[in-house]
């Protein structure tokens, strides 16, 4: 008998450790989730241009992960924890086959480091259709239009939004007139329209175009070629477009007369630049180094903030819920720090990153779009890209 | 010399009829450098060297020692108040910019941004003695004047951590608006005022609560909405008006500490970033980092009665009596 209730006693106390053991484990379970993917595809290296800069490789993914370093900083006082899953798909891969398999239902936030074309696919899978994209990639003006898909936003200033910035600049200099030199490939001939469109926003004049033909070998383009080419009638700013930077650097001090350059060499528009180090950006910068032993480039602001943005949704919601993050992210109440100022935030029509957009030259920062004085009723901001009216964006919100 | 020093005397005597005498210190981040200077005769006495990159200062409750942050020598420096001359170095952890100090002076609370951390030091023994992880990029930083609390807020987590000095521990953490800079106890300890430099506002917090109570939302005619960037805030001893520092708005709010109404816009120099009283509370000086002078206005008028030019990006002031 006595026996009896000593085992009894055992037993009731092993389940009352088991139960304490349970509790714990379950109050471990309880932080909330927030599970990101990062979605990229290895890149083939580039012929190189020049010696001095290195092809990098892992642009935006570094980015992405020092921002999950922030939200769980944060998330450590709010009971939350963000996963980052990198897929980094190799070369002969498939994204889609990808996208498919590896990203499953748990996670409802993927950042896209990839072009356009596989990012529209990708947009389009049935198992895309619950989750929210974050491109950190591309810069087509045709995303935020006519293809636009409302379960992906835009992290990078478009191209009508860098035309803008440096339309703005050019205003304010008097720039007035431009001699438009543009690259063979298609990319140049969309970054062409984008500043045409914004010549036209702002009442500047194209008074020449050009296509450039010529080779693109430093020596005999720079001595020969570039005086010969830029014998046109008098502009005051030669405007480029070279996304690949195949010739535009040999454009400076090298013209006819002499002309500042501006548009992809020279003074550029950029989401973010080495020179930039106001509204704290200097202590990005210094962690980002730290970390990822370079310099932070655009594509990695660009993944820092889509990390950032589902991190600072989750916390002021305090939810982990695509749709209600994605309400408030396109809320007013959503207010992003980019280091840029301005508290970043959505378009609500067509998913773009509303930001303001830095003018650069190599070793200093010239100066931040929009340029004072370029009043809009609601935000300076959108005198950058395309604005509500003019957006062909259809979305079936 | 013997004669400057008593010319010197006779002008302080001189003076003293009008007000009280007292000494303005301003750290000049890009002069490495501390600009001694008299706001009565509003003048710069003089510069002196003190570090690389000097920002955050404070000055002992017995008027008898200056603390300043020279970021880039990795250390907070301690300056007799009189002579101007090092003392010693207090182990501040690296790149320190803000720190505040215990109402008895005993301890020190630095913020280290790269690190996301606190750092308490001892001051008698020059030690530190705890490192107390923080949200990212801590910034403003402040001890509540019954030594409760200490108040640290995180301009990248959008926190204010409290942390209980008798623990050392954070015990709890209230979301604010986006980039908080700044922040400052009422001297009744009951309400935390916190400023954002992205939202614009200034935020109101329950000591109790640790929850917000009131946000002002600050609105300038013809300044236009990014340029309002709140960071300093001070509030006087009567809590009847806090002075808020507006950054690149190039002025300072004056709001009332009763019904939390701006009651006015004054005008100082360019990025306005820090506030200091006089000791009688009749006077606040003000750095303005981009026109590289201070401003002195004058709080019964309510009017700025002076600018004084001191350096290179002005950062911080103290006031000694």
């Amino acid at each position: 008998m006595r026996s009896i209730n000593l085992f009894l006693r055992i037993i009731i106390k092993f389940f009352f450790i088991v139960h304490l053991a349970g509790v714990s484990f379950v109050y471990a379970e309880t932080k909330q989730m927030i599970n990101i993917a990062y979605l990229t595809q290895e890149q083939k290296v580039p012929p190189p241009l020049s010696n001095l800069d290195a092809f990098i490789k892992d642009k935006g993914v570094l980015g992405a992960q020092l921002a999950i370093d922030d939200n769980n900083t944060t998330g450590q006082f709010t009971g939350q924890q963000f996963v980052l899953k990198k897929i980094i798909v190799p070369l002969e891969g498939d994204v889609i086959d990808t996208f498919n398999k590896d990203i499953g239902d748990q996670y409802s936030y993927v950042v896209v480091n990839l072009p356009a074309g596989a990012l529209n696919k990708i947009a389009d899978l049935p198992a895309a259709k619950q989750k929210l994209l974050f491109d950190v990639a591309t810069i087509d003006d045709a995303l935020r239009n006519e293809q636009c898909r409302n379960n992906v936003t835009h992290i990078l200033p478009n191209r009508a939004m860098r035309a803008d910035a440096l339309a703005q600049y050019m205003m304010k200099k008097r720039w007035n007139k431009w001699f438009l030199v543009v690259g063979a490939t298609e990319e140049d001939r969309l970054f062409a329209e984008a500043l045409k469109r914004a010549a036209k926003r702002f009442g500047m004049k194209i008074v020449e175009e050009k296509a450039w033909e010529h080779t693109y070998d430093a020596r005999r383009t720079a001595q020969s070629d570039v005086a010969v080419f830029t014998q046109v009638d008098d502009y005051d700013v030669l405007v480029v477009a070279d996304e690949q930077g195949l010739f535009g650097e040999y454009l400076e001090y090298r013209t006819w007369n002499a002309r500042p350059v501006i548009g992809t060499q020279g003074l550029i528009a950029t989401a973010w630049h080495r020179t930039h180090e106001q509204w704290g950006a200097v202590q990005i910068q210094n962690r980002f180094k730290d970390q990822a032993g370079r310099w932070m480039e655009e594509q990695d602001y660009a993944a820092y903030l889509a990390v950032r943005a589902v991190g600072e949704a989750a916390i002021r919601t305090k939810s982990n819920d695509v749709n209600r993050l994605k309400d408030y992210m396109f809320s007013d109440a959503f207010a992003l720090q980019g280091y840029k100022g301005n508290p970043l935030s959505f378009r609500s029509w067509d998913g773009q990153l509303r930001q303001p957009v830095l003018l650069a030259a190599p070793r200093s920062l010239v100066a931040v779009a929009p340029i004072e004085g370029f009043l809009h009723p609601k935000t300076e901001l959108d005198t950058l890209g395309y604005d509500q009216p003019e957006s062909t964006c259809k979305w079936s919100k | 010399m013997m004669k400057k020093n008593v010319f010197g005397l006779f002008l302080i005597v001189v003076t003293a009829g009008t007000a009280q005498a007292e000494t303005v210190f301003v750290t000049l981040e890009k002069d490495n450098a501390l600009a001694v200077v008299d706001p009565v005769a509003g003048k710069l006495i003089k510069t002196v060297e003190i570090g690389q990159r000097p920002r955050g200062i404070a000055i002992s409750p017995d008027n008898k020692l200056l603390y300043v942050a020279t970021s880039d020598d990795n250390t907070i420096k301690i300056i007799d108040a009189e002579t101007l001359k090092e003392t010693g170095k207090l182990p501040s952890g690296e790149d320190p910019e803000t720190f505040a100090l215990s109402p008895a002076g005993d301890r020190l609370y630095v913020s280290n941004e790269d690190d996301s951390q606190v750092t308490v030091i001892d001051i008698k023994h020059k030690k530190a003695v705890k490192q107390i992880k923080v949200g990212v990029e801590p910034e403003g930083i402040t001890v509540s004047p019954d030594n409760l609390w200490v108040a640290s807020a995180s301009e990248t987590t959008n926190m204010v951590h409290w942390i209980d000095t008798k623990t050392n521990a954070i015990v709890e953490n209230t979301l604010v608006d986006p980039r908080p800079r700044a922040l400052g106890f009422t001297a009744d300890s009951q309400q935390l005022w916190v400023t954002s430099e992205m939202a614009g506002t200034l935020m109101i917090l329950d000591v109790k609560t640790k929850q917000i109570v009131k946000t002002i939302k600050f609105d300038i005619q013809g300044v236009s909405v990014d340029k309002i960037q709140p960071v300093g805030v001070v509030i006087d001893k009567d809590r009847k008006r806090g002075y808020v520092a507006l950054g690149p708005a190039n002025r300072v709010a004056v709001v009332n500490a009763q019904t939390f109404e701006v009651e006015k816009y004054l005008l100082v120099g360019q990025r306005v970033w820090n506030l200091a009283f006089s000791p009688d509370q009749k006077r606040l000086y003000t750095t303005n980092g981009t026109s590289n002078d201070i401003s002195l206005i004058d709080l019964d008028s309510q009017t700025v009665t002076k600018s004084v030019g001191v350096g290179t990006y002005p950062w911080g002031v103290a006031v000694k009596p």
